[in-house]
């Protein structure tokens, strides 16, 4: 599918309330095009509920139940069993949260849902943070990334979320980036083809929580891709596939850059070049990233 | 009509399945446990044709039911204790996004420690959500008001969640005879459910986004007129109920021998049965002692409470406490009554903790009350 291809339909509709560069704003015009209107869409506490926009008002083109933060996956279930007695199995049930909704507070309810083989998408729009509240780290975020909850870079490696994910064994697991319209359009397009639970996660470089500028939301992601820092892969009933330039990563086809390039762009990564530069904490990110290159190249080649 | 003797959860399984909801997502705690496996065996011998979710945790439960119920479904579940009280967010949630789910309670002990034996204080804690809450005193109360539920909460004029509450092991494990009507005169009796709003791909819909202060004020002023609204129907539904099928067990009281009280004793769930031995001893030794038994707790029937304020000094026992305060029912009955009657009120705190709570103690207590001995506010038989 190429971008000129991709349908013309838009459910998120002008008037949105989403801050200049949002990449949630982006994965949605990409899921939604690839879901189409037969959705219903649930949405937990996440920036995706101001990018709504404001009672009596919406932006958004779909049937939308808003839900308590760890309940996405729990109140998508009961939509689905719904729709399966009311005979509308043909509707797609789609849970929309971001990294702390599913990550923290929403993986019990996630992983519940994962073994009970709800037949829905669960689309994690990640932004390594929590981004709504104000940029508090969250298990999404990186290690060494300032937040307003870790002042001098968070001390711990993210979870691997993908890989509990897999764990739970279901028939299609991806990862996206907003920076790939055409992969993400893809996976969202074939998740919907799939019965049972289907997650995809979505990068998404948000402007004012990785602080760089607005205009530049599309370049960190493609920078995430080109360091490795992010994989774009899927995996159908555990066969795993990546896509695109983390394909040609995978299998040495192309060199993956220094994940220096990714993070020096970003001012949650300031404190490691300025006033001076850390070369400790810098090679901890780069071998962190490398170790779960050998992981891959190991488990998937 | 035929005849079912059971416990107050296999009766309650057996009210939730010929109610035929949509959508039941439960999850198990004692003493809660029989209601889903009540409902799990119907499932299995086809009695039962919708969708039973048996989720990771009550959280979970609440929410699925929400959505369910948004999507349009009639829903159902069950829990007690600290499931209840992990819901309560999702209470809220429910009663605020006007869907209507019924949801049997058994009351239990909150710890620490543990203690799987009947105290209200788990529900009295959930109040302030906007749930209607009923407590019951026997099994056939608890099919009555279970049927009942779905026509009240569903009613246009209510789209609330009903809550039915009633003692764990002195109703939840304990048989009793239960008149159970046929299907088709429950079939006929309760309409399919016509939501107030659902999530429907033909009308797109945003449900629940950002709301300010002037909107949300008016959510909440609907919610109190709709358990208004309640407490209007509530009569109507069980004296329609009573028509049809013959078994009655009061309103948002039931009052027992009060004619010529000039006390009367207020309790809620198997409290008020027991008190009913109570009074009749009490009358038999030529004390006027009458009973109300509060059966909605929310709506709370304040304009009854004036009523037997007029008539008579009140005594209230409760299976409660609100730590700082009194018990619930003797806090808010008093509230009902402040300038609108000049009755003496008595409050009595007894059996927290699953204590057995005997006729014997609630005479000793109005006796106590008659005598001019007890204080205002007390606990009972804290030195046994």
């Amino acid at each position: 599918m190429a971008i000129k291809d991709l349908p013309l339909e838009e459910c998120v509709l002008a008037g949105s309330a989403a801050c200049p560069g949002c990449p949630a704003t982006l994965g949605l015009r990409m899921v939604f095009k690839a879901l189409g209107k037969n959705t219903i869409m649930v949405v937990p506490a996440c920036c995706t509920a101001v990018i709504e926009s404001l009672y009596p008002n919406t932006s958004f083109d779909v049937p939308v139940m808003n839900i308590a933060f760890e309940a996405a996956a729990a109140g998508a279930s009961g939509i689905e069993a719904a729709l399966r007695k009311q005979g509308k199995d043909d509707t797609t049930v789609v849970a929309w949260a971001g990294d702390g909704g599913t990550y923290d507070i929403g993986i019990q309810a996630l992983s519940g849902a994962l073994e009970r083989q709800t037949n829905f998408i669960y689309i994690c729009y990640n932004n390594q943070i929590y981004s709504n509240t104000g940029i508090q780290r969250s298990g999404a975020t990186p290690y060494a990334a300032w937040t307003t909850t870790t002042v001098g870079g968070k001390k711990e490696f993210r979870k691997d979320m993908g890989d509990i994910i897999r764990a739970h064994h279901i028939p299609y697991a991806a990862q996206a980036c907003v920076s790939y319209p055409e992969d993400l359009y893809n996976k969202v397009k074939k998740a919907k083809g799939i019965k049972g639970p289907k997650y995809i996660e979505i990068l998404a470089p948000c402007p004012p929580g990785w602080r760089f500028s607005m205009d530049r939301t599309v370049e960190m992601g493609l920078l995430a891709i080109e360091t490795g820092a992010w994989a774009l892969y899927e995996c159908e009933n555990d066969a795993m596939t990546f896509n695109g330039k983390s394909k040609l990563i995978l299998e040495k086809k192309i060199e993956r850059k220094p994940v220096e390039e990714w993070i020096k762009h970003q001012g949650r990564f300031r404190h490691l070049f300025k006033p001076q530069r850390d070369e400790v904490r810098i090679k901890a990110i780069q071998d962190y990233t490398d170790q779960i290159w050998e992981r891959y190249r190991k488990c998937y080649i | 009509m035929t005849v079912m003797i059971n416990t107050g959860n296999y009766i309650a399984a057996k009210a939730a399945v010929m109610a035929k909801p949509d959508v039941v997502a439960a999850y198990p705690i004692t003493p809660q446990t029989t209601v889903v496996e009540g409902i799990a065996n119907y499932v299995d011998t086809g009695e039962f044709k919708g969708e039973y979710i048996c989720v990771e945790s009550e959280h979970s439960a609440m929410s699925a039911c929400i959505g369910a119920s948004a999507a349009g479904s009639r829903t159902f579940t069950a829990t007690s204790s600290h499931g209840l009280l992990l819901m309560h967010e999702m209470l809220h949630w429910a009663a605020l996004a006007r869907l209507p789910v019924i949801m049997c309670n058994i009351n239990r002990v909150v710890g620490p420690g543990w203690n799987i034996w009947a105290d209200q204080n788990d529900s009295i804690s959930q109040r302030d959500t906007g749930w209607i809450q009923f407590y019951c005193s026997s099994n056939q109360e608890i099919f009555d008001t279970v049927i009942q539920s779905f026509k009240l909460g569903e009613h246009a004029k209510v789209l609330l969640p009903v809550m039915i509450n009633y003692d764990a092991f002195i109703l939840s494990h304990t048989s009793m005879p239960v008149d159970i009507p046929n299907e088709k005169e429950i079939d006929s009796y309760l309409q399919k459910y016509k939501p107030g709003w659902k999530l429907d791909v033909e009308n797109p819909i945003t449900f629940g986004n950002i709301i300010g202060p002037a909107y949300y004020e008016k959510v909440r002023k609907a919610m109190q007129d709709a358990q208004e609204n309640a407490k209007k129907l509530i009569p109507e539904i069980t004296k329609d109920w009573k028509k049809k099928f013959g078994t009655y067990h009061g309103d948002l009281i039931e009052k027992y021998k009060c004619d010529n009280a000039d006390y009367i004793l207020l309790a809620m769930g198997a409290l008020g049965a027991e008190s009913k031995v109570a009074i009749d001893e009490l009358q038999k030794n030529g004390m006027e002692v009458g009973l109300a038994r509060v059966r909605s707790f929310r709506p709370f029937p304040a304009e009854e409470m004036i009523k037997l304020g007029k008539q008579a000094d009140l005594i209230v026992l409760d299976r409660n406490i609100s730590i700082g305060s009194e018990g619930a029912l003797f806090n808010e009955t008093k509230a009902a009554l402040y300038g609108k009657s000049d009755a003496k009120t008595y409050g009595f705190v007894a059996g927290l903790g699953g204590k057995d709570v005997t006729y014997k103690d609630i005479e000793a207590m109005c006796k106590k009350v008659v005598a001019g001995k007890a204080k205002d506010f007390e606990w009972y038989g804290l030195e046994g």
